[in-house]
């Protein structure tokens, strides 16, 4: 079984993969962390940080957190609002 | 009490009559711009980029902390996005307290946690060179993502 989803990109991180949505498979059951594996092996995620922010669903998570089919799921540059 | 991602100018007045009550001895105004000097080099202009819904629910779980710790808070909190021109404000919080020292504190709070925890980004265009991503200070130790 394989789990695949969008992935949300802002900022810097979408200028680098040159979209603001990638998708990804990787197999299921599968964690945060899985699929950012995944989005880090993407032509142009070497220029990303190996551990960004994650979000599930609009909440920060961590790599070890579950997702599912549906689920929202965003990797988060450095903030810089204000 | 409220929190807003918004794409237009932000009019602080209303922001100050939204918190206005009775009990409010004091109501303190932060208002944060755009300013002509990042790290040395000139800016012309600012855009704010924003995970739209996933901020608004973090600046409502902030302003939802302040008021919980300062009790009896009343806060209202509009972040823009979209491009603004120098000196234009791009946030807003507007803090009414029974008493000043919390009003204060409940808005230092609101701000400082803003700039930590909610997913805004802002593109400098310099007077000379590409424009650039401004990438954010590390989060504070204690601020549970």
């Amino acid at each position: 079984m394989t789990l695949t989803t969008a992935v949300l990109l802002f900022a810097r991180y979408a200028d680098e993969l040159g979209a603001a949505t990638v998708t990804v498979t990787v197999p299921a059951p599968a964690t945060a962390g899985d699929v950012l594996a995944a989005v880090l092996a993407l032509p142009g995620a070497d220029r990303l940080p190996r551990s960004p922010l994650i979000a599930v669903n609009q909440r920060y998570a961590s790599p070890s957190d579950a997702v599912a089919p549906g689920d929202e799921i965003a990797l988060i540059p450095p903030v810089a609002g204000g | 009490m409220r929190s807003a991602i918004i794409d237009r100018p932000i009019d602080a007045a209303s922001l100050l009559a939204e918190v206005a009550s009775s009990a409010a001895g004091a109501t303190v105004l932060f208002v944060g711009t755009v300013r002509d000097v990042s790290d040395g080099r000139s800016v012309r202009a600012l855009d704010y980029k924003a995970y739209a819904p996933m901020a608004e629910k973090e600046m409502a779980a902030v302003v939802s902390e302040a008021e919980s710790r300062w009790d009896g808070a009343r806060i209202v909190c509009e972040h823009r996005i979209g491009a603004l021109a120098l000196g234009e404000a791009s946030v807003v919080i507007a803090a009414a307290h029974p008493h000043r020292a919390q009003a204060f504190e409940a808005c230092r709070y609101v701000i400082e946690e803003l700039k930590a925890r909610v997913p805004v980004w802002k593109r400098e265009h310099y007077v000379d060179g590409e424009p650039g991503w401004v990438e954010g200070n590390p989060r504070r130790a204690g601020v549970t993502p």
